[in-house]
């Protein structure tokens, strides 16, 4: 049986009411790196998946053991995909979950990328570690929609070769000639053949129109404030610039004030925040 | 006499006001209201009317409260205490759903029963009424909280008026009380109370209050009952024992994020959350799985959690804010600023039990002054809720 989730207020809720979990089953799940693993999933009882925007993220349920907002890694109108790194309880026990095992769902939360905003202009993507799997929705729609777009310029910084995801496809991104992916490493043995340094050294050497780009950017705090400065100098204006926040959340439907950065609840007015609205705040310690 | 919102007022005597509690439960309600528990007026059970804290009064300073005996036999003779209202509409604990293990290894989520009886809230101040209104944009806007959304339509609001200020308010200041405009609750009540009568001035806020009143025997009121009533609440509002300019507050504060008062303040600070618990506005909660012994059922439970707590900006297993100056930076800047972007109000009604019930006695309204008299920078813009 196939059926449309019901909503609230714009936002999906579950036949058990907002914060109730939807059991989906893991379809696949593949082992980006030794605690990075991407599942595919599908609803347990056949309803269809609500569609998400790029940047987007659901609240993904380990039963017995909690909730952690996971961003949508995989293509917005395909299969759910999520990229887990484990790292707490909750998150270990959904990188562990095994082919057939079951995790909770409910969302998609938060506003996602302004794709709109880069039609007609170069762009920028800016990724720091984790931060390529919410990114690769809105790389997809980018490739997918090629000529809305002018030149597109990715960098992905990871901490070292073993930490990259999505290996294969970047070698296939890597190959296109319609679109320049960059890859660095902080640290690498002789092995690695790429270039070594944070992400922002990658930067001067992307081609792009500075005062006709748009620049969506996600990764740690710091490597986003240095990504958004390093644009700022190259002469991208504040307005086009897009970072995607990241804070403790609990509810995801602001409810429970734990995702504050300054008056954004990062779970309703987030993830994806205007640099020019968000500077003040960026550079305020322990905000 | 005719109020604002048009329903005309009359007055209750001290002796029918049983028969009031009797109608609002004969129209399927069950009574809180404050009582006496622990040396405190809290909010608890009113089976009748001598539950009230009958002839009592509270004595509040920063850091300090106490009750004292009246020489009259006022039912609403007090300020607010520890609790408020939000206990009963977002309650300290709640249970959002439970889950049931089945045998191919997936899980069912079963929904939450709402069946709850109404309650009437006996009671409540102007400044009550506002905090309530501000938890309705947390609570009840775009993305409704079922359980709240449930408690709330289905509550009864029985307003008093203030006759008497403590020390730590500051409701005019805020613009939410003494006064109790029509339409902001069901029934509004005014103590009427001198050595020659005790009566209230009683006027429906809504068509359940009108239903409710139509049971009750009173006497219009006349313009004398109206003019006595106005002069009570007059004279609580000139008895504020604080006040706080909110004027550009919200700029003042956000572009102060360095001040060196915050440091001074968390000299003081104990972050023990009392002033978040306390506080009616404050809406902070966590959520945790309580799975039973087997494992086979979990249950998910909301409870109160507070911004000056370090586990509630944990972020890669360690806390956004460390430090307490901004832990109490983030809780002063929410009430008095960022809420404007938030919610278009303000998130302070000036009900001063934050500063009551601090332990060491910080008052909000003071570190607001200190940070008033030498301010640094303006605040950002202003972004919509
Ligand atoms: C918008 C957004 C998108 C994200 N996308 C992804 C993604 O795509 N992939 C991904 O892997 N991660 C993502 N994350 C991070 C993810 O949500 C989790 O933070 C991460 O998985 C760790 O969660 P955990 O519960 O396993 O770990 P933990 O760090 O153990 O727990 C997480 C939270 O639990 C609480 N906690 C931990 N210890 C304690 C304690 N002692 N007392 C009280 N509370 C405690 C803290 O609040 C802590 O932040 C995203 C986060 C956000 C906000
Ligand atoms: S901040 Fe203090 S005075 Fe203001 S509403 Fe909360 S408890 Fe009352
Ligand atoms: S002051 Fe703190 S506890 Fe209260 S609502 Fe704001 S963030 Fe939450
Ligand atoms: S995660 Fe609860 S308010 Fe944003």
């Amino acid at each position: 049986m196939s059926s449309e989730r019901a909503t609230s207020g714009g936002l999906p809720v579950g036949p058990a009411g907002p914060y109730a979990p939807v059991p989906y089953r893991v379809r696949s799940r593949t082992e980006e790196t030794a605690d990075i693993a991407t599942l595919v999933l599908a609803p347990v009882d056949g309803a269809v998946t609500p569609s998400s925007a790029p940047g987007q993220f659901n609240m993904l349920y380990a039963f017995g053991i909690g909730e952690a907002a996971i961003s949508i890694s995989g293509a917005p109108d395909g299969a759910l995909v999520h990229t887990v790194q484990a790292l707490g309880a909750t998150s270990r026990a959904l990188f562990a979950a095994p082919p057939g095992s079951c995790v909770g769902v409910r969302g998609p939360y938060g506003n996602g990328w302004p794709l709109e905003r880069a039609v007609g202009r170069d762009v920028v993507l800016a990724a720091g570690g984790l931060g390529l799997p919410p990114l690769r929705p809105l790389l997809y729609r980018l490739l997918a929609e090629r000529e809305r777009f002018g030149r597109i310029e990715v960098v992905y910084g990871a901490r070292t070769p073993k930490s990259l995801v999505f290996y294969e496809e970047i070698q296939r991104w890597r190959a296109r000639s319609d679109l320049r992916f960059q890859v660095t490493v902080d640290a690498a043995g002789r092995d690695w053949y790429g270039d070594v340094g944070v992400v922002t050294t990658r930067l001067p050497d992307a081609r792009f129109d500075p005062a006709n780009t748009v620049a969506f950017v996600c990764g740690p705090e710091v490597m986003m404030r240095f990504t958004a400065k390093a644009l700022l100098e190259r002469g991208v204006p504040a307005e086009a610039i897009f970072l995607s926040m990241e804070r403790n959340m609990k509810c995801a439907v602001g409810f429970c004030g734990h995702c504050q950065f300054g008056p954004e609840f990062v779970c309703r007015d987030g993830p994806v925040l205007p640099y020019a609205r968000i500077a003040p705040y960026l550079g305020v310690r322990e905000l | 006499m005719e109020t604002a919102g048009g329903s005309s007022a009359s007055v209750l005597s001290r002796e029918a006001f049983p028969r009031l509690l009797e109608a609002i439960r004969a129209a399927g309600y069950r009574i809180v209201g404050p009582t006496i528990r622990d040396g405190a007026i809290v909010y608890g059970e009113i089976a009748r009317v001598e539950d009230l804290p009958i002839g009592w009064t509270d004595r509040q300073e920063a850091g300090t409260y106490r009750l004292e005996r009246r020489d009259d036999a006022a039912l609403f003779g007090y300020n607010v205490g520890p609790h408020s209202w939000k206990k009963y509409l977002f309650p300290a604990r709640e249970r959002l759903f439970s889950a049931t293990g089945t045998a191919d290894g997936g899980f069912t989520v079963q929904a939450e029963p709402r069946d709850e009886a109404p309650l009437a809230f006996l009671g409540m101040r102007g400044c009550e009424l506002a905090a309530v209104a501000i938890q309705d944009r947390v609570f009840d806007g775009r993305v409704p909280d079922p359980g709240y959304h449930a408690r709330r339509q289905a509550c009864l609001r029985i307003a008093v008026e203030c006759g008497q200020a403590g020390a730590t308010c500051f409701c005019t200041s805020m613009g939410t009380g003494p006064a109790v405009r029509g339409g902001s609750a069901d029934l509004i009540l005014t103590e009427l109370l001198s050595p020659e009568r005790h009566e209230f001035l009683i006027r429906a806020g809504s068509e359940r209050g009108a239903a409710i009143l139509a049971g009750v025997p009173t006497r219009p009121a006349t313009d004398e009952d109206a003019r006595a009533a106005a002069a009570r609440v007059e004279s609580a509002a000139g008895a504020m024992g604080r006040r706080l300019d909110p004027a550009g507050l919200r700029d003042l504060l956000l572009g102060n994020p360095e001040h060196p008062r915050w440091q001074l303040v968390a000299e003081r600070c104990l972050a023990c959350t009392n002033c978040t618990l306390a506080c009616p506005t404050c809406f902070c909660s966590s959520s945790e799985e309580v799975p039973d012994l087997s494992g086979a059922k979990v249950e998910r439970w909301r409870r109160w959690d507070s911004c000056f707590n370090s586990a509630f900006s944990e972020l890669h297993h360690a806390p956004v804010r460390k430090s307490t100056s901004s832990r109490y930076r983030q809780w002063m800047t929410h009430k008095l600023a960022s809420w404007h972007d938030q919610f278009d109000s303000s998130g302070c009604v000036g009900c001063g039990r934050c500063i009551t019930w601090c332990p060491v006695g910080i008052d909000i309204t003071e570190e607001v002054a200190a940070i008033r008299a030498t301010p640094g920078a303006s605040g950002p813009a202003r972004r919509s809720p």
